[in-house]
């Protein structure tokens, strides 16, 4: 994960007014000064952009493209009397390049938070988000009333569907949104855990219609990046969960990974693991609203990746979903004596399926799941536009313009 | 608590006003004599103006700085309060530890009343003296951003006059009236503190006050909005979001002024001030004069170096110190001592007095660390512009109106000196008549988008990402 590529977030020392607004609004306290600079801890900051309209000068809108483990620390940050000049990414160290080149020479991965290939706008017809109502100063207690596994026993993948209630408190969401928790207790240094952010697999009214509850997709972390052994703070805390624990929360986050309102609007869903959260989401209140009589009618299709379907969450539910509703098409990577299938694969065998929407102005894109799969799914979209004879460049910069592709890893 | 604001209440506000009809309807009373205060005493000829503003519409980060043209007297004017914090409990003083109190108890209501009064009559005070300036504005950029400070400042008063009026009884409403009638420089109902009634004249003068005064507003919300009286901790870090705009304008309104002074010294080859202000741009002397000036003045603003006062308002939980929570200490500094200057045997020395007793200069002294770190900034602008000279603030001591060192004269190095050597070198210390009139000669309106007054630099970047030439203000 060395060559993983960070638009870091920076403050312009000169001209910044060190007014100290930025560290007030931070919910994630990623902001930290000393009696010379303001600083972003690139480790803490998710881009949730709060900050950003408060600050007076402007100076908080500053970023540079970096390899995540070239990130500017916060202790070179406060020596600063300027930003160091954007570096091209044909310039990025030699010995990275090296490393870019022992990884099989493809192309940089994105940050969840580096959302250049994708919208950074929300699709016109969206719904406004309320955004950042609590932070960690003023974080939010809610009550488990739920915790499933969603994954076969037996399987490696842990998987947890968990149900938060608000009880009376105000926490209102929009399918797309994320929230934080933040785990109890202190790291090895004594320091409060940072919170972790979460896809709410939820629609707007609730978990459970007219509930104030929202619901989670979390997976029990046992191996970090490398596959060595670890044991996640937050996902086992969360994973362990008992109903009537109550667990700390921030947010909502979020405000452009968010789907249309318009009808018809089709949606192409594009997801591995967890990153179902927000596809369940957003097919849940397209289902809702066929029940009451208020269809969109705009097309759903889905391209679902696993381990196996024994490790694919909510599997079963899913099924049970009309035909004519959604188009379901799912990909095993380790599925017993079949060949390799990933969501890029499947997306080619449906090619013309995936043409007609890209050529519809209805239609948006949403692509969520692990850090690795958003290349190989972009990869996909353009070859599928190219052999339907679309220009991909200018359809693909009309997606993000429009904010109807958004891509969100990890 | 609601962060949204209601605009359909004639008032906005997130403070559920419909639900208490006598004050709702006591502040709809209020409100017409407060817009005939700003028609009659607010920006001269301007009010038919589409002005670029922000309007908060929530106290989120998503909500609080909404854009768009308006007429100022159409600014939503309203009762804005950061949500309440669940369990709060009081950060210092004798009564360290207990929950903050949403009631003023009454032992206290008399100090509360006068701190309130005091911060709220400073906010329509700066609106009065910087009313002409819109006449003389360098860009329409600059004029912008005037406006913006004023309706905030206005503001500011509505959230003192809302504490005053729900809290304060009868009494308070009377205190709310009269800071509409108190006038800036009036000589016979002027503003509470002196920095309030000294004239606004001209931009160079503008720009000091939003860096130096407004700051001391940042300090003193700082220090209530740690308050053990919750309602008034949870407005004035509101309005801290505000002043932070305030002093933006300030610190880069001077650096601009340096940057253009220093291109022109560069252009010319020369530090002769002479020549400097014959092409039209203020030399660095005057520059530093003004900041003697506005400094001095502004650092009396803390009142006096030992002060029953200030140890009350502290034991008492009424106001703390600037940042008080990420302090290191026992929060109630019985029996702790603190330096303050006095005048022994023509010499400064620095004496210990109990530090409840010097809190005053302890906020003074966090001011000034805080005001010279800007300083230091202007001098980046002078450095890489290959210029030699260096602003300085003055001694704490020079210039000073109040406390102990009132009366006694002393340079701003430092030195004690005779009346005779103060007054012939006043006019190397702070700004003269001349200086003035100088200055005042360059006050020129200047209001085409785009474009500049010859004695400052554009900005660096516009309002809200809009370019510089951006239409920030439509005359109508």
């Amino acid at each position: 994960m060395t060559t993983e590529v960070l638009k870091q977030h920076l403050i312009d020392p000169e001209i910044c007014i060190r007014c100290n607004t930025c560290e007030d609004t931070c919910p994630v306290d990623a902001i930290t000064h000393d009696s010379r600079n303001y600083v972003v801890d690139a480790d803490i900051c998710n881009h949730c952009m709060a900050c950003i309209s408060p600050c007076p000068t402007g100076s908080i809108d500053n970023w540079r493209t970096v390899l995540r483990v070239a990130a500017y620390p916060t202790a070179d940050q406060l020596t600063w009397d300027e930003l160091p000049k954007e570096i091209p990414l044909a310039d990025l160290p030699v010995d990275a390049v090296a490393l870019l080149d022992n990884n099989g020479g493809g192309e940089l991965q994105t940050n969840a938070a580096d959302v250049s290939l994708g919208s950074v706008v929300a699709p016109a017809s969206a719904s406004q988000p309320t955004v950042n109502l609590h932070g960690i100063k003023n974080f939010i207690s809610a009550t488990v009333s739920g915790n499933f596994r969603v994954t076969q026993l037996g399987t490696e993948s842990d998987t947890h569907h968990i149900v938060l209630d608000f009880g009376s408190a105000n926490f209102p969401v929009l399918e797309g949104q994320s929230l934080g928790i933040i785990p109890p207790g202190v790291d090895a240094q004594g320091r409060a855990h940072h919170a972790r952010q979460y896809s709410i697999a939820n629609p707007r009214d609730g978990e459970r219609p007219g509930y104030n509850n929202v619901s989670l997709t979390v997976k029990r972390v046992t191996t970090d990046y490398d596959g060595k052994p670890v044991r996640g703070v937050a996902s086992n805390y969360v994973c362990d969960l008992k109903k009537g624990d109550v667990v700390q929360v921030i947010g909502p986050f979020g405000s452009t990974f968010l789907m249309p309102n318009s009808a018809p609007s089709h949606i192409l869903m594009i997801c591995t693991g967890t990153g179902s959260a927000p596809m369940r989401a957003m097919t849940e209140r397209r289902r809702r609203l066929r029940l009451a009589g208020r269809d969109n009618a705009g097309k759903l299709m889905l391209f679902f990746g696993a381990r196996s379907q024994q490790e694919l969450p909510y599997f079963g539910p899913l099924m049970n979903l009309p035909k004519d509703f959604i188009d379901i098409n799912f990909a095993f990577s380790r599925a017993v004596n079949q060949p390799k299938r990933y969501v890029q694969d499947v997306m080619r065998e449906r090619t013309d399926e995936v043409a007609k929407l890209l050529k519809d102005d209805n239609t948006h894109i949403y692509v969520c799941g692990l850090k690795g799969m958003e290349a190989g799914v972009l990869d996909a979209l353009r070859d599928t536009a190219v052999t339907n004879g679309l220009d991909w460049l200018a359809l693909h910069q009309i997606f993000r313009r429009e904010g109807r592709l958004h891509l969100e890893t990890y | 608590m609601q962060t949204g604001i209601n605009y359909s209440d004639k008032i906005p506000n997130n403070v559920n006003l419909s639900e208490d009809k006598a004050l709702q309807r006591a502040l709809e009373h209020w409100q017409p004599n407060y817009l005939s205060w700003w028609n009659d005493m607010g920006p001269e000829g301007a009010m038919q103006h589409d002005v670029y503003l922000r309007t908060a519409v929530s106290v989120d980060p998503g909500g609080w700085a909404q854009f768009g043209h308006v007429k100022m007297p159409d600014y939503r004017w309203g009762i804005f309060m950061n949500p309440k914090e669940e369990g709060r409990t009081i950060g210092f003083g004798e009564h360290k530890g207990e929950a903050a109190w949403q009631d003023v108890p009454g032992e206290h209501r008399a100090n509360l009343r006068r701190i309130i009064v005091t911060q709220g009559d400073t906010e329509p005070a700066s609106v009065e003296q910087q009313r002409h300036l819109g006449l003389t504005a360098p860009s329409m950029y600059d004029l912008r951003n005037l406006f913006q400070i004023n309706v905030e400042e206005g503001r500011h008063l509505w959230a003192m006059v809302y504490l005053l009026h729900k809290h304060f009884g009868r009494d308070g409403r009377e205190e709310a009236d009269a800071l509409l009638q108190r006038n800036s420089g009036d000589a016979d109902n002027p503003r509470i503190l002196g920095a309030f009634n000294e004239k606004t004249p001209d931009w160079l003068a503008f720009f000091m006050f939003t860096y130096f005064t407004d700051r001391d507003g940042k300090f003193q919300l700082c220090a209530l909005a740690e308050s053990a009286f919750d309602p008034l901790a949870r407005t004035t870090k509101f309005m801290l979001t505000e002043e932070a705009h305030h002093m933006f304008v300030g610190e880069s309104g001077i650096s601009r002024v340096i940057a253009r002074t220093a291109a022109v010294m560069n252009e010319l080859k020369t530090d002769d001030p002479a020549k400097i202000r014959a092409a039209g741009v203020i030399d660095l002397d005057t520059i530093q004069r003004y900041l003697n000036f506005h400094y001095s003045v502004t650092i009396d603003l803390f009142g006096a170096d030992e002060s029953s006062n200030a140890a009350i308002f502290y034991n008492s939980g009424l106001k703390g110190r600037f940042e008080e929570t990420k302090r290191a200490d026992d929060h109630q500094l019985q029996g702790q001592t603190y330096g303050v200057l006095a005048v022994q045997n023509d010499t400064l020395i620095e004496r210990q007095v109990p530090m409840l007793n010097g809190l005053n200069e302890v906020l003074r002294d966090d001011y000034i660390k805080d005001s010279v770190g800007g300083v230091g900034r202007w001098n980046k602008v002078l450095e890489k512009a290959g210029i030699a000279f260096r602003l300085t603030v003055p001694h704490k001591a020079f210039n000073r109106k109040i406390g102990m060192l009132a009366g006694v004269k002393i340079s701003p190095d430092g030195r004690v000196v005779s009346e005779v050597e103060f007054a012939a070198n006043e006019k190397h210390w702070l700004p003269s008549v001349e200086d003035r009139a100088f200055v005042a000669s360059l006050m020129h309106r200047v209001v085409e988008p785009g474009k500049f007054a010859n004695w400052i630099a554009p900005p660096v970047m516009g309002i809200n990402r809009q370019p510089a030439d951006f239409d920030y203000v439509r005359f109508n």
